[in-house]
């Protein structure tokens, strides 16, 4: 065992876990259950989550090494998700939605990179995030009319 | 009765659980169920056929947390099927939770119930196993009548009867035929033959399977599982655990994607049967790897075609015959096959004059397939359609007017599809608006590039159906609430799909009242009227015509209860979306005040419930075309475009219907040109991770396209017929017939992977 003392979407945790504990194992106990197993090889984003602002697997990070760092899940930033996920949603692209908190979660950390991707720029960005459902054209539909949108000054779906 | 201006249907709706699913809220299994379940792992055989001579699990269960280690010696001796079918299902009662002989390399030998994983694992390599490993049947080439049986049980039982013969490694065996096509073949300008290969591919929905059992506060199984047949799991339970059936609640939360892999009880019996041993709660969780080789994935088949035509391109005579490997167990097996027949052959009903489908389906030594999108109907149309594309290509004529001359249109009987009528078939318009809006005069002919890549484009046709004819039912029960909204509940599952969404739509636009007044619950045995679940592309016309009955029965309570109210007869009423109004006075009730109504000192409940089946399963239509581009040097196919044109009826919700269409166009690219199953030690795949097991990202589908020429089928909902199925079948066919175009080489095994194609052309 050994103590961890990290920010989860802005509270200080301090936790006692074993060396070998996956920071996805980690947070879910912490009440963040939309962090997503999908593989167990680091193939389908869906475990994406921010340390330091930056998009992670947390299925292949140690909890260990998010000691003293930030870590934010799609739990944390509801709001900031608010602000586009509703334009997917119009085009039906959450299908199951089992992808959709690691997708969310690096759409996040490419707006905040790049606030006015091309539409390669999403594709390249978003690569790694595995959708068995939706094909992919319905995610870019609603983030490109999300952007559309905002560039409009148009209010955003809610 | 078309073109009619709905209110809900016809309109993209947003789904019900839309916001929230993209916003990450706990709905799926893994979050909904409380913690402190037992941790629930399988040992599994690393051969593919073997007797376990003993097994010893004395050290392993000295494991601290390990609560019990459970092996073929613990379990019923009765055999069942995990095959999510009506009963009584043809799919072979060839099962037990653990058997002494293990039958392909991932098979369950023990299942560990443990506190925590981490004991359940130690467990795991503490099991001491002996085997006496047998021959195996890995190739289903070999499998028919090999002295070496997968099956040599005794109590090897068949529901029904499919011509199967475990003596034989035969798990179904048919011909059927129309005309005499041995003459028709005899007397044909032209006749062509070859044989077509698809693999098992996998689903691979992005939540593997899932299931968490617990005894309920009355002492009841209740089995809360990632699955789209509630009502089967239960029967399947029943069966497998012998305890009755109302001794079982099965529900499942949202579901993380099936595409067919959850129309089979692939996980349940496992924790449900150290649920029953240990009274605790317990779960279990396939990794990925799990899913990979001891899932349920597409059966792989081998499928000869034969096909007659006239000089002038008129196909008079189609024969197919069917190999299919159902792997170590049957589920699905006598079924899927079918399809690659009946839903192939009718496509070209226009001109046929004679047809044979023969079809064997054996076991081998490998993984147990199962029900995946397309169902057989995605393996027979890469075989028909390529081998159509042949003769175009043979008779120096273009494919989609080939098409034109010889495809199924509105109206015609289809001998092949059990003599059903094409009541609605906008296959025609699908064709002619496809070539049109791809480009198809510009795109088909092979352009080369000049930096040794070459553009071509290749087309295919497709149909499915919109359920099984008079096997599914589908039923809903709506019921009035105080405030004027509706509760429907239903047991279809919603697997991602949007059913509830469309249902919701349906309801609404029968009551005459708003989408967001519609509260949807399902699927729960305990409360949801029988539904045998969501698959055969069933739910939108079986049980969406439910729900058009059960709101007519509806209107009916709510006017009576409405007439009481406001004394008058029920003949004077009308209902009014809002309120019902007597016809003769003027005066108006509300539905809250109907509602209020039915609390009071009532004999009549706001309330109904119907029930659906149909004798046919009306055909969508489908056209596909893509065009690629071919790196000759490296053997690269990338995708450049893929327009597709379907006819799916009236579509319920455009926007759904249009990312099923692209969804299932992504997965079958997947299996044209990345996805690959290559059998390793024991005919284990390797593809055992999404390493290795490539589907395609957002960087391999090049540009979807997709229209819907609507028609009418006037047995469906609104007109409606399915989508979730069809969208599978037409990428192979015209991918594969566009890399002919650009190397002229027929691939006629899937997946056609970049290596392949770069050493054929290094050899020429």
């Amino acid at each position: 065992m050994m103590e961890i003392r990290l920010k989860l979407n802005g509270k200080t945790i301090t936790d006692h876990i074993d060396a070998d504990l996956l920071l996805i194992d980690f947070v879910r106990r912490h009440g963040c259950l939309s962090v997503k197993r999908g593989c167990e090889t680091a193939n389908c984003g869906l475990c994406t989550v921010l340390m330091d602002g930056k998009p992670v697997l947390s299925c292949s990070l140690l909890a260990a090494r998010a000691d003293g760092h930030e870590i934010y899940t799609l739990e944390g930033l509801q709001q900031e998700a608010e602000a586009f996920v509703g334009f997917i949603a119009d085009e039906g692209a959450d299908q199951c939605g089992f992808c959709n908190p690691g997708y969310v979660m690096n759409t996040i950390a490419l707006l905040r990179e790049n606030p006015n991707p091309t539409d390669d720029e999403i594709r390249a960005y978003l690569a790694g995030n595995l959708c068995r459902c939706s094909g992919y054209e319905g995610q870019l539909r609603g983030i490109r009319r999300f952007l559309n949108s905002r560039a409009e000054g148009g209010s955003h779906a809610e | 009765m078309q073109n009619k201006n709905y209110r809900s249907v016809n309109h993209s709706v947003r789904k019900k659980d839309a916001m929230q699913l993209l916003l990450g809220k706990p709905v799926y299994t893994q979050d909904v169920v409380p913690d402190g379940a037992l941790v629930v792992k399988l040992l599994r055989s690393p051969h593919a056929n073997a007797i376990i001579e003993s097994i010893d699990t004395a050290v392993a269960k000295k494991v601290p947390g390990v609560v019990d280690i459970y092996t073929w010696q613990d379990v019923p001796a009765t055999r069942f099927a995990i095959a999510g079918q009506t009963y009584p299902e043809p799919s072979p009662y060839d099962r037990l939770i653990l058997d002494r002989h293990v039958r392909f390399a991932g098979d369950a030998v023990a299942i560990i119930a443990a506190e925590n994983e981490k004991a359940a694992e130690k467990a795991m390599k503490l099991i001491k196993v002996s085997y006496r490993v047998l021959e195996a049947v890995l190739d289903l080439h070999t499998a028919l009548d090999n002295p070496v049986l997968v099956h040599p049980e005794e109590d090897w039982f068949p529901p029904c009867e499919v011509g199967g013969d475990p003596k034989r490694n035969l798990v179904a065996s048919e011909v059927s035929s129309s005309g005499d096509v041995d003459a028709v073949m005899a007397d044909c300008d032209i006749v062509l033959e070859h044989t077509y290969h698809t693999k098992a591919f996998h689903q691979a929905m992005m939540e593997t399977f899932c299931t968490h059992t617990s005894l309920d506060r009355y002492g009841r199984l209740h089995v809360i599982s990632s699955t789209q047949i509630v009502f089967h799991t239960r029967r399947i339970l029943s069966r497998a655990l012998g305890i009755p059936k109302s001794r079982i609640r099965v529900e499942k939360p949202r579901i993380g994607g099936g595409f067919g892999a959850k129309q089979t009880a692939v996980c349940e019996v496992y924790p449900a049967f150290v649920t029953m041993k240990t009274g605790r709660p317990a779960m279990i969780v396939y990794t990925r790897e799990e899913a990979q080789i001891a899932g349920s994935p597409r059966h792989e088949m081998e499928i000869t075609v034969k096909l007659g035509a006239d000089r002038d391109g008129r196909i008079r005579a189609l024969d197919l015959y069917t190999l299919s490997n159902t792997g170590a167990y049957g589920e699905h097996g006598p079924t899927t096959v079918g399809l690659s027949g009946h839903k192939s052959i009718p496509l070209y009903t226009g001109s046929l004059e004679a047809h044979r489908f023969a079809y064997d389906v054996v076991y081998t030594n490998t993984q147990a397939a199962g029900a995946y999108r397309g169902y057989g109907a995605t393996q027979g149309i890469f075989a028909v359609e390529s081998m159509v594309n042949e003769l175009a290509e043979k008779l120096q004529m273009d494919p989609t007017r080939l098409r034109d001359l010889n495809m199924v249109r509105e109206g015609m009987i289809m001998p092949a599809y059990y003599d059903e009528p094409a009541n609605a078939c906008a296959l025609d318009r699908c064709m002619e608006r496809c070539r049109e809006i791809f480009g198809w005069e510009e795109k088909y002919p092979v352009r080369d590039m000049g930096n040794g890549k070459v553009r071509a484009a290749g087309v295919a046709m497709a149909m499915q159906g919109s359920c099984i004819s008079n096997v599914d039912v589908g039923s809903a029960d709506i019921s009035l609430t105080e405030d004027g909204t509706y509760t429907l509940r239903i047991g279809a599952a919603d697997m991602g799909t949007g059913c509830d969404t469309i249902l919701a739509q349906m309801l609404a636009e029968c009551m005459d009242c708003s989408v967001d007044h519609v509260a949807v619950f399902g699927a729960d045995t305990d409360a949801s009227p029988y539904d045998s679940g969501s698959y055969a592309s069933s739910t939108t016309y079986i049980t969406g015509k439910a729900v058009e009955k059960a709101c007519t029965d509806l209107k009916k309570n709510i006017c009576a209860i409405g007439a009481e109210l406001l004394g008058c007869t029920v003949d004077e009423t009308a209902f009014e979306g809002t309120c019902v109004r007597c016809l003769t006075s003027g005066k108006t009730v509300s539905l809250s005040d109907i509602a209020y109504k039915t609390q009071v000192g009532s004999h009549c409940a706001a309330q109904a419930s119907a029930t659906h089946s149909s004798p046919i399963s009306p055909p969508p239509f489908m056209v596909g075309m893509a065009e690629i581009e071919l790196d000759k040097l490296t053997g690269q196919v990338t995708l450049l475009d893929y327009m597709a044109v379907v006819d799916c009826g009236t579509p319920i919700n455009p926007a759904l219907a249009r990312i099923q269409a692209e969804g299932g166009i992504v997965q079958a690219i997947g299996h044209t040109l990345m996805e690959n199953i290559t059998p390793g030690t024991g005919g284990k795949p390797m593809e055992a991770s999404l390493m290795q097991y490539k589907i395609p990202t957002r960087l391999d589908m090049g540009h979807l396209r997709v229209e819907f020429e609507q028609s009418y089928e006037p047995t469906g909902p609104f007109g409606a017929k399915s989508i979730g199925e069809i969208v599978i079948n037409t990428p192979a066919p015209a991918i594969a017939h566009a890399i002919y175009r650009a190397t002229g080489k027929w691939y006629r095994e899937l997946p056609i992977l970049p290596e392949r194609i770069a050493m054929d052309l290094a050899e020429e």
